[in-house]
């Protein structure tokens, strides 16, 4: 397996800065090189779906531009005094100062120059985040144990009903901010209130400082996300469920509730009101899409092949073939999972369903996964739900294709979310009006 | 100077051109200064992200046919790829070419190879694009990580290059060796000029090069009206198109920051004549440019007639044009040149120009005639304007902005544009830098403000509603307040 990599589906840990502009009023400084942030804004938020600067992403972010004399003679004043310019001209509630390769391959003690401002009372955390130290996934995850360990405070009392939740991973998945809303609508229906910690509404730093608070921590994502919960456990004694699957469509999204409300310890009827209700709504849909989907003259797709991260790689499948009864083909996973979570991913790509199972691949590395579509006997024409990049590989198959992770750059991005019942009609709706389109 | 293409890399604009990156004044001063020497770089003690010399280098190199790139770096290295295989894409749409994603590898730097080196990666890399993409040129460019830990690029290079046969050429590009990201370009044309282009075969009295990014055919038309044929490069071309650099009988640019380095090296080493003066934005510069053009190509008669038929044709929408634009208030923010060209085209289009930001300044370009000296041209020909020079600081764009309120902002250069927006001036981005080109071109921006103005609603509603993220204390501030002394 090539080690290299050709068309990224995620970049380096300091892609996590990504995930404080996501904070409401929280900024970040990065202590780099002077093109790091902006190649990761282009890379997880222009070129994945047009998400744009946000508040204080893009071109705000505030950063060292470390050049020859910091690489030389190290970079811990240039920090200090970009910190301190950062304190005066930007308005934010939080600041996360994050490093990069140069900073942390040359040695700068980083985290004692924050904690010089955290001691005087500044609300700014440290994330060490050398592009080396791994990918945007574990960035993000340097970076929720951080804020957890440098941010949050003991005392609040616990609030029944409130669960914090870690799902999709801020500007990586495009849709992330209609993902964790509809998140927090489904918990809603069962009577829950999510603390969803990003985006628009999330209540900034001090939905943050309710973690502690919280009934419960919910991480719905194979792995990510994990790490926190833990954390969250063993500094405030606060449990976690941890569902590693994206609920996507009505099938996967009742067994969802269902887990939820049955650790939230919430009444069964209750929680099973909601879910009929909108089972049959979503029944109502499909049952329409029926007539179509059944005597569609010209080619409909064989079988679906995913190049997701693990997150959307298993929410997908899953709802292609318990809701709308496709069969897979070869499941390509692109977020390098930690090895001890792959048998567990691979296991539920082995259960889809009774009866139907996905051989899986782990590579991020999109030059592996072209080479093995490419090399397949595919009967009918496959349908590739991955990126941008895999437009090519579908192109040669005579295939359809959908890009719903990174890099997105056929579509703009803006409130849409394919989790929950309502995400899985628009992914049903998606993935068709591509079929159709081909045809147009 | 001369350059020096026996160096294994292009010294970077800093120590070549005397550039630098902070500047508050006007231009006629910014002018002065460089020519006497004594303008020298003021620093910020606070800042905000640029961008970087890896950037600029894959920018020319990754839209090559038939070449691949690898990018010696960590994962974040790569975060523009999906952006040049965009603007690739949609490249090769508009030329009628079939969709390919761009040749492109990174070598995902670990922690691993941050400690023993990631020379192996590298090997892997250059072996993985050579199999994947079979291509004539294999480009490495480098990154801040390869750059410290102190991996042999170019001695691994040479290695491959015996082994695969075909030239693997490095590209010096690490961020941190430079503040101005144009470095880049060079890194790229240095590659190029050292390792790609050949002697001439034969020589092509009908061939200029062209120096561009990726803007609409627009030269075409306008060369064929003098017998010339474009032959634009880097994006889009392929290597037998770069080697034969050589063999053009001139060499023009859209803009001399972008391509200083190329067409000074092709006079040098090939004698292939630049076009020194000012690039053709704005009326006096495109007659200028032309004549130039004419005398170099041995077209003089042909080039008078030109501009005298296109003066006469655009003469007419041109006054019009003026008329309805009177009394608009611009502010530009541009690159270097770029940016001078933008002020002259809103000048000559009769805009009161409120002041003008640039990314960088470079006090002399490589070919080191006066003649070509874009400032003073613009101070000479349409008066002084006032000016900094900012990296793309958007906290001193947006202090300048809320200050000057101008009625319309022009800004070439991704994510600057919101900014404009978010205060609620009509704002536009300059993507495709042959529209302002030539007569027509003057027209098209003309146009293109009355349609940035024509329907302020979406800026207004925007403002209403968006939070800046700075304080009060700042937007009260002079904008230049964090750049240091000059020394
Ligand atoms: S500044 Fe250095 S580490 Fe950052 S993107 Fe540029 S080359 Fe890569």
């Amino acid at each position: 397996m090539s080690s290299v990599i050709e068309q990224p589906r995620h970049f380096c840990a300091l892609g996590a800065g990504q995930s404080v502009v996501a904070i409401e009023r929280a900024i970040p400084i990065v202590h780099a090189g002077p093109g790091c942030a902006g190649k990761l804004w282009a890379g997880l938020s222009f070129c994945n779906g047009f998400q744009g600067s946000g508040y204080a992403g893009g071109s705000a972010v505030p950063s060292t531009n470390t050049g020859e004399k910091e690489v030389v003679f190290g970079g811990e004043e240039r920090l200090r005094g970009v910190i301190e310019g950062a304190l005066r001209v930007m308005d934010a509630d939080l600041f996360v100062v994050l490093t990069g390769c140069t900073s942390d391959i040359v040695g700068d003690d980083s985290a004692a120059v924050v904690g010089e401002y955290r001691a005087k009372g500044v609300p700014i955390v440290h994330a060490e985040t050398g592009g080396f130290k791994g990918n945007t996934f574990q960035g993000h995850e340097i970076l929720l144990k951080a804020v957890i360990e440098q941010f949050l405070e003991h005392g609040p009392q616990t609030v029944a009903g409130l669960v914090n939740v870690f799902a999709s991973v801020p500007y990586l998945d495009p849709f992330w901010s209609g993902n964790l809303e509809a998140i927090r609508e489904l918990l809603a229906g069962i009577g829950l209130e999510a603390n969803i910690l990003f985006g628009p509404g999330s209540g900034g730093v001090e939905a943050w400082q309710r973690i502690p608070a919280a009934q419960f921590t919910l991480v719905v994502s194979p792995w990510v996300g994990l790490a926190a919960a833990e954390l969250i456990q063993e500094r405030f004694g606060i449990p976690f469920l941890h569902y590693p699957v994206l609920p996507v469509g009505a099938v996967e999204t009742g067994r969802f509730l269902e887990a939820v409300a049955g650790f939230a310890g919430l009444d069964a009827e209750k929680a099973g009101k909601f879910i009929r209700w909108e089972e049959s709504r979503f029944y109502w849909y499909l049952e329409r899409a029926a007539d179509f989907l059944l005597e569609f003259r010209y080619d409909l797709p064989g079988r679906f092949v995913t190049v997701c991260d693990s997150i959307y790689g298993l929410g997908v499948s899953r709802f292609l073939v318990n809701d709308l009864g496709l069969l897979p083909g070869e499941q390509f996973v692109t977020d390098d999972p930690p090895v001890e979570y792959r048998e567990g991913i691979s296991r539920l790509f082995g259960s889809l369903a009774p009866g139907v199972s996905a051989p899986v691949t782990f590579t991020p590395d999109g030059g592996t996964v072209r080479a093995r579509l490419l090399n397949t006997r595919h009967r009918q024409p496959p349908l590739i739900i991955g990126s941008s990049w895999d437009k090519d590989a579908a192109a040669d198959l005579k295939g359809y294709q959908l890009s719903l992770s990174l890099p997105v750059t056929d579509r703009l991005v803006l409130d849409r979310s394919y989790v929950g019942y309502r995400g899985g009609l628009r992914l049903a709706e998606d993935i068709y009006a591509s079929i159709l389109g081909s045809y147009q | 100077m001369p350059l020096n293409l026996e160096l294994s890399e292009a010294p970077i604009r800093e120590n070549r051109l005397g550039s630098v990156t902070g500047y508050n004044g006007t231009a006629g001063e910014l002018c002065r200064r460089s020519r006497e020497g004594t303008l020298r770089e003021r620093e910020r003690s606070f800042s905000q992200c640029a961008t970087c010399a890896s950037v600029t280098a894959i920018c020319k190199l990754a839209m090559i046919r038939d070449a691949a790139v690898v990018n010696h770096g960590a994962l974040g290295c790569a975060g523009d790829f999906a952006n040049f295989n965009f603007v690739n894409r949609a490249g090769q749409a508009r030329r009628g070419r079939p969709l390919r994603n761009a040749n492109l590898i990174n070598t995902n730097l670990l922690e691993h190879d941050i400690v023993f080196g990631g020379g192996e990666k590298l090997r892997e890399a250059v072996r993985e694009a050579r199999e994947r993409f079979s291509p004539r040129v294999i480009f490495i460019t480098t990154s801040c990580a390869s750059g410290i830990i102190g991996d042999d690029t170019a001695g691994i290079a040479e290695e491959l290059e015996k082994e695969l046969g075909l030239p693997v050429v490095p590209v010096s590009c690490e961020g941190f060796r430079s503040q101005i990201w144009a470095s880049g370009f060079d890194a790229a044309y240095h590659a190029i000029l050292r390792r790609v282009v050949k002697p001439p075969r034969q020589k092509r009295p009908d061939l200029v090069n062209v120096i561009n990014f990726w803007g609409e055919d627009v030269f075409s038309e306008l060369f064929g009206r003098l017998g010339l044929t474009p032959n634009y490069v880097v994006p889009f071309a392929d290597i037998d198109q770069l080697e034969r650099l050589s063999e053009a009988v001139a060499t023009v640019q859209i803009c001399p920051t972008l391509g200083t380095y190329l067409a000074a090296g092709l006079e040098e080493r090939y004698g292939v004549p630049e076009v020194k003066v000012p690039p053709p934005y704005g009326r006096d510069a495109v007659d200028n440019w032309l004549r130039e053009l004419g005398r170099v190509t041995g077209r003089e008669k042909e080039s008078e007639a030109l501009i005298a038929e296109e003066r006469a044709r655009i003469a007419g929408e041109l006054e019009e044009l003026r008329g309805r634009l009177k009394g608009l208030r611009a502010f530009v923010a541009a690159g270097a040149v770029y940016g001078h060209s933008i002020v002259a085209v809103l000048k000559d289009l009769g805009l009161e120009v409120a002041g003008a930001t640039v990314w960088h300044h470079d006090t002399r370009f490589d070919h080191g005639d006066p003649a070509g000296d874009t400032l003073d041209h613009l101070v000479r020909s349409h008066g002084d304007v006032a000016m900094s020079v900012c990296n793309k600081q958007s906290f001193e764009l947006v202090n300048m902005l809320n200050r000057i309120r101008p009625d319309v902002f022009v800004v070439r250069h991704n994510g600057m544009s919101v900014w404009g927006a978010k205060l609620g001036i009509p704002t536009f981005l300059m993507g495709d830098e042959h529209f302002g080109v030539g007569y027509e071109g003057l027209l098209n921006y003309g146009h293109k403000i009355l349609d940035a103005v024509g329907n302020p609603a979406f800026v207004r509603n925007l403002a209403r509603h968006a939070r800046l993220p700075y304080t009060d204390w700042w937007l009260r501030q002079d904008a230049c307040a964090f750049m240091e002394d000059e020394p």
